[in-house]
């Protein structure tokens, strides 16, 4: 008996190391981790706006390709993101929306003022449950959404100039082309 | 030609660390001491060879030797001549190259200064560093190689990461790399003595020094990563629980433990298995944060370039070291037997609370880090981590810790008198009640976690003086009897009271933070806005240029009440190489307080967001931990150590003579 326990930290770090094997193994990217959602369509939500009195919600993103993204104040990498967003907000124009993930509204729009708004809306999810929905790991992740609502690709961590030229914003092009 | 030069003395360290990691151990079995004085000269040998590679690739980079692909991916011929010398860190394949010399260094320092050391204790030491070392060296030679050319050869370089070419983050790496490594020394102490089967007070005494000198060196160097994070991010945030940054305070706080837990093997004989537990884990976490960061597992503001083949690289070595390493200690462990008993309430008790804590501490970050991996290998729901889930777990378990340093000191070793202590802590209360008190009236009832994290910072520091004051009997004898005994008191006792007196001023930083007050406006030059009672005006904005960048300086008046206080010219800095704009912001700080201020955007009518920041009690943070880490040197200085190296010197040297 009192064997096994000098054999617990040896036995928990053999787990660890499975886990570790399993996060390694081939095709598996966290940068670009798959949705279960892909091609299905994205779970339905109606938050209330962060700004002004409206609601964000997925009816009424239908009709044109979009762009989700959830962040939050207190996510260190979505500062790091910001400024790609800003400039796909400003320069390239695309239909940008916000998801404020566990975040206290009066934080998320001083991080906003403070940093620049790139959404043309933002919905305000206090407890987490739109992003439970999507499968969000946490912040900042962005989903690309087609006209019909349906959920096309998932980035995980923070946008980078290359993954926005190099998939971003082809697959927006293929989308609006269609 | 340098580089091969470099390249092919790595090769010849790795046959070397080979050498060092098979011929000490087998000559430590067979008891023959030739073989084991083999470690001695190879670590020496290994130092030499590492430390020519590592100059070969500074060489390079001060020379911007472009045919390096390398150098080619992190340099330019424009660059500042300090962020050539430190660029040769600031990537994968030459952070791991720092990463081998400084282990190389540490086996040196052990071959060195441990001529105390019985042989075959100090064969199979430094055996195990040769096998870390090798482990190493073959991940750098095989997956990550600093000296790959690049042909054709490009006219310049891409340049560094402009975020990176700054003084803080330059010295920041080889700090932390000191400490992470340093634990390695202690390991390999902890693996030795599992193999030989014998734990000591004369191990803990040995174990000791190392510990403290790299748990010194972690401090400041995580320090210098915070602190670099506060002011060229630029929004006054200064710890943002990302993956590398816990990976670099997990095994800060395993090896705060295992610096109390070494105190009690050495005094009491008891504790032992949890210490070499302690010893391995501590560097574990070191190398499990490696490979966090380096293969790509986990997402993270710093990933560096990440490849999968790395990935499992460093797996397999975690898996030989860690996994080997706590094999052995099932085995060996359950036969060392502890020697002294005490009861809950006594000093051992307290040190024993102390582990609990930092370790549960540690378990958190560690679960919080992994979270994200966890739950997708269980296909789990998928959850948020993040300041709400830290400060939500980590917290509650530090402010016990808080509080019981205070009395932990107070305590008597066996059987302590936990009432005693309290009453003898009657001004701690008095000072803690005031200064929650006066916090409550000034702020009107503000933040009260806040004033209550100021009233915990209060009772430590008062606690530690009074213990202090104990010591040498303050008030209780004449005056010049106390001073008598200021001056005898052992350094490690000073060590211990500046260590945690630098965690009381921390904590009260941390604390204080709630308190920060913040003024975001877009102005025109000329104009001004209010902030914490000063006026922040400003003035112009100016066009400057450097040496691999343009950059707009604001200038700032800060008045207090018309009258003149500051001058401050945060920049905004844009370098062409890479396309990118970094923000320098400019911190007026009058160590109770800083003022922040960071330039923004320009709206293209001569307009310019300006962030700017009061911070009180913000420097308190690092302060704190210049002192933490200034104790753990105070009590490195302690004769105790050296008294040890005297005492077991002569005998030897004795020993010698007659062989002559």
């Amino acid at each position: 008996m009192r064997r096994l326990v000098y054999l617990l930290p040896a036995g928990l770090f053999l787990l660890l190391a499975l886990y570790f094997a399993l996060a390694l193994r081939p095709g598996y990217d966290p940068h670009v981790l798959p949705s279960a959602l892909i091609d299905k369509e994205a779970p339905a939500f109606e938050l209330t706006a962060l700004t002004g009195t409206g609601t964000l919600s997925r009816n009424g993103l239908l009709g044109q390709p979009v762009v989700i993204n959830f962040f939050a104040s207190w996510c260190a990498p979505c500062r790091i993101e910001h400024p790609v967003l800003m400039r796909l907000a400003r320069q390239e124009k695309i239909p940008l929306y916000g998801i404020a993930y566990k975040d206290k509204p009066e934080d998320s729009a001083r991080f906003l003022s403070q940093f620049g708004d790139p959404y043309r809306a933002i919905g305000v999810d206090r407890d987490g449950r739109t992003g439970l929905d999507f499968g969000a790991y946490g912040v900042p992740e962005t989903y690309v959404l087609d006209a019909n609502g349906r959920v096309r690709k998932r980035f995980v961590g923070p946008l980078s100039v290359e993954s926005v030229e190099r998939e971003l914003l082809p697959l927006l092009r293929k989308l609006a082309g269609s | 030609m340098i580089a091969e030069l470099g390249h092919f003395a790595l090769i010849l360290a790795l046959f070397i660390a080979l050498v060092q990691s098979t011929i000490p151990m087998i000559g430590a079995a067979r008891g023959n001491t030739a073989w084991m004085g083999v470690g001695r000269s190879c670590a020496l040998t290994g130092l030499l060879l590492v430390g020519l590679s590592m100059a070969a690739l500074v060489y390079a980079y001060v020379t911007s030797d472009f045919s390096l692909l390398n150098v080619y991916q992190n340099s330019h011929s424009d660059k500042p001549l300090l962020y050539k010398l430190t660029g040769a860190w600031s990537n994968h394949e030459g952070s791991m190259l720092l990463w081998v010399f400084t282990l190389a260094v540490c086996a040196a320092a052990v071959a060195l200064f441990s001529g105390n050391l019985p042989p075959v204790l100090q064969a199979r030491v430094l055996a195990v560093q040769g096998m870390i070392g090798s482990g190493f060296l073959l991940f750098i030679l095989f997956t990550s190689n600093p000296f790959a050319r690049n042909f054709p050869v490009p006219l310049n370089g891409r340049g560094l990461n402009p975020v990176l070419q700054d003084p803080g983050l330059a010295f920041h790496p080889p700090f932390l790399y000191l400490g992470y490594v340093g634990f390695s020394v202690a390991f390999a102490f902890a693996v030795a003595a599992l193999i030989e089967g014998k734990v000591d007070a004369a191990w803990a005494r040995w174990v000791r020094p190392w510990t403290l000198a790299s748990w010194c060196a972690l401090t400041i160097g995580i320090a210098m990563g915070s602190w670099w994070a506060y002011y060229t991010l630029g929004w006054g945030g200064w710890w943002f629980w990302d993956p590398v940054e816990n990976a670099s305070f997990m095994p800060w706080l395993l090896g705060t433990a295992l610096i109390h837990s070494s105190i009690v093997v050495e005094k009491r004989d008891t504790l032992k298995a949890w210490t070499v537990l302690l010893a391995i884990l501590t560097f574990s976490l070191s190398l499990v944060g490696t490979f966090l960061v380096r293969s790509g597992v986990l997402t993270s503001v710093h990933a560096f370039a990440t490849d999968p083949a790395r990935g499992m690289f460093i797996l397999l070595l975690l898996i030989v070291a860690i996994g080997g390493s706590l094999v052995l200690f099932a085995i060996r462990a359950p036969a060392l037997r502890g020697g002294g008993l005490f009861a809950p309430l006594s000093r051992e008790g307290s040190l024993v609370l102390n582990n609990l804590l930092l370790s549960c501490g540690c378990a958190t970050v560690f679960l919080g880090t992994l979270y994200p991996l966890f739950l997708d290998a269980v296909g789990g729901p998928k959850l948020s981590v993040g300041f709400p889930f830290f400060n939500a777990t980590f917290t509650p378990l530090m402010v016990p810790l808080v509080i019981a340093v205070g009395v932990g000191p107070m305590l008597a070793w066996k059987r302590g008198d936990l009432w005693g202590a309290l009453q003898r802590l009657w001004v701690a209360y008095i000072t803690t009640g005031l200064v929650i008190l006066t916090m409550l009236t000034i702020t009107q009832g503000g933040p009260i976690l806040a004033i209550l994290g100021l009233g915990l910072s209060t009772w430590l520091f008062t606690a530690v003086l009074i213990e202090l004051a104990e010591r040498i009997r303050l008030f209780r004898i004449p005056l010049g009897q106390s001073l008598r005994r200021t001056i005898q008191l052992p350094r490690s006792a000073y060590g211990m009271t500046l260590a945690h007196l630098g965690l009381a001023v921390s904590v009260a930083g941390f604390a204080a933070s709630a308190f920060d007050q913040e003024a975001i406006e877009v102005l025109r030059p000329g104009g001004s806005m209010p902030l914490a009672g000063y006026t922040i005006q400003l003035e112009r904005v100016e066009r400057r240029s450097g040496a691999n960048f343009t950059a707009d300086e604001a200038v700032i008046r800060v008045t207090d009440r018309g009258n003149f206080v500051a001058e401050l010219r945060p920049q905004r800095k844009f370098f062409p190489v890479q396309q990118q704009t970094t923000a320098d912001t400019a911190i007026r700080t009058n160590f109770l307080a800083d003022l922040y201020v960071a330039l923004g955007d320009a709206d293209g009518a001569g307009n310019w967001t300006i962030r700017a920041y009061w911070k009180p009690l913000v420097p308190w943070i690092w302060i704190g931990a210049v002192i933490m880490a200034f104790g753990g040197v105070v009590s490195l200085s302690d004769r105790r150590w050296r008294i040890g190296i005297a005492q077991r010197a002569r005998p030897a040297l004795a020993q010698q003579a007659v062989g002559d």
